[in-house]
C-alpha cells in the first residue's frame, strides 16, 4: 500500500488520453489499492482517476455515499474501462479537483447517465446514475480523456443568459 | 522590497481592449495580479483586481494615468490586507426570481444576515423586457444553519410572490 503522488496543473500529462485496461491481473489490483488509498488521503476527495497519479489506464474510483446530505448512489465503485452510453438532462454543480488545488467552479453535467464498465476482475458492470453520482462519473471519465473540469467551468451568469436567450428563442 | 496589495477598481464605458490595455500597463510596471472580478454591468465594464508589488500608491496612480485616460475610465486605488490561497467553499446557494421591484435584495439579504449566512458571491441581473422586468439573483455563501431554517426565513418573500430556491451546494472533488 502506498499513497501516490498526484499530478497537478500545469503538468501537461493531465492532458494525456488513457488507454483501455486489457490485463485484469494482480498488478492492476495492487495499483487500484494504492489509487484508493491516495483518494482517501486527498483532502475531501470523492473520486480519483488513474491518470491523476500518472498511470494512463482507464481506471476510476469514486464513492458518493459520504455526502453531507445523502444522495442517490451505488457506494464505493471501482470502474475499469468505464463508458457512458446514455446522457439525459443537464444541471449546474460545483466541482473541484485534486489536480487543481484551491479552485472550484461551476460545471454543467448531464443529470442522468447510463454507464457500463468492468470490475477489477474484468466482469461487466452496468449502472444508472443520477445527480451528484452522475457528475462524479463524468468528472472522472473526463480525466481518462485528458480533460479537466477547468476546461468546462462556466459562470453562473452563463446559465442566466442561456435561459434568457435560448428559452425565448430570441436573438441578442 | 516589501510586497503589498492594493485593490484597483476601474469603471468605464464597455469597449474591446480595456483589459488588455490596463493589464499591459500593470505588467510593464512590474506588478502581479491576484484574484480579480471583471464584468459588464449595464453597458459599463467594471474591474476589481488585487495587485501586488513593491510599488507606492502615488507612483502606481501616476503610472496608470495615461492608460486610464486613454480608456476613458475612472480609477480607485485602496490599500488592502489580502492573502491568496484562502478560498472558502460555499455550502448553500439561494436563487431568487421575481417580478422586478424595489427591496428584493434588501429583504433576502436581511433574512440571510440574521441567520449568520455569509455571502461569498452574489450575482444579480434584470432580465425580461423593459415593460416586464424580471429580477434574478444567485447567491452562494456559507451558513451553519440547516437549509430548512433558511427556507423558513425566506417564506415571507414567497408569500409576496417572489420565487426563492435554497439548495445545499455539495462540491464534488475528484
Amino acid at each position: 500500500m502506498a499513497i501516490l503522488e498526484i499530478l497537478t496543473l500545469p503538468d501537461t500529462a493531465l492532458k494525456q488520453v488513457s488507454e483501455p485496461v486489457t490485463e485484469f491481473d494482480d498488478e492492476l489490483r495492487a495499483f487500484i489499492v494504492d489509487l484508493d488509498e491516495t483518494r482517501a488521503n486527498g483532502p475531501g476527495a470523492v473520486g480519483i482517476a488513474a491518470p491523476q497519479v500518472g498511470f494512463f489506464r482507464r481506471v476510476v474510483i469514486m464513492d458518493c455515499s459520504k455526502t453531507r446530505k445523502p444522495v442517490p448512489n451505488h457506494g464505493h465503485l471501482i470502474l475499469v474501462n468505464p463508458e457512458i452510453t446514455h446522457w439525459e438532462g443537464y444541471e449546474m454543480g460545483r466541482e473541484g479537483c485534486l489536480s487543481v488545488p484551491d479552485y472550484t467552479g461551476n460545471v454543467i453535467r448531464a443529470t442522468r447517465i447510463h454507464l457500463v464498465a468492468q470490475n477489477p476482475e474484468g466482469q461487466r458492470l452496468e449502472f444508472d446514475m443520477e445527480g451528484y453520482e452522475a457528475r462524479a462519473a463524468q468528472h472522472e471519465i473526463d480525466h481518462l480523456d485528458g480533460m479537466l473540469f477547468v476546461d468546462r467551468v462556466v459562470s453562473r451568469r452563463t446559465d442566466l443568459f442561456k435561459r434568457k436567450v435560448y428559452q425565448k428563442g430570441g436573438s441578442k | 522590497m516589501t510586497t503589498h496589495w492594493h485593490m484597483l477598481t476601474l469603471i468605464g464605458e464597455d469597449k474591446p481592449g480595456i483589459v488588455a490595455a490596463i493589464t499591459k500597463a500593470l505588467f510593464e510596471f512590474g506588478l502581479n495580479l491576484g484574484e480579480t472580478s471583471m464584468l459588464r454591468l449595464g453597458g459599463n465594464f467594471t474591474v476589481m483586481m488585487m495587485v501586488s508589488g513593491d510599488h507606492q500608491e502615488a507612483e502606481l496612480r501616476d503610472r496608470l494615468k495615461p492608460v486610464i485616460e486613454a480608456q476613458g475610465m475612472c480609477l480607485n486605488i485602496d490599500p488592502i490586507k489580502a492573502h491568496l490561497h484562502e478560498h472558502v467553499l460555499p455550502n448553500i446557494q439561494v436563487t431568487v426570481t421575481g417580478a422586478d421591484r424595489a427591496g428584493i435584495v434588501a429583504q433576502v439579504t436581511a433574512a440571510l444576515a440574521a441567520l449568520g449566512f455569509n455571502i461569498l458571491d452574489l450575482e444579480s441581473d434584470v432580465a425580461g423586457t423593459a415593460a416586464k422586468p424580471i429580477y434574478i439573483m444567485q447567491i452562494a455563501g456559507v451558513a451553519d444553519v440547516p437549509v430548512e431554517s433558511i427556507e423558513l426565513a425566506l417564506e415571507q418573500l414567497r408569500q409576496d410572490g417572489v420565487d426563492v430556491n435554497v439548495n445545499p451546494i455539495e462540491t464534488y472533488i475528484g
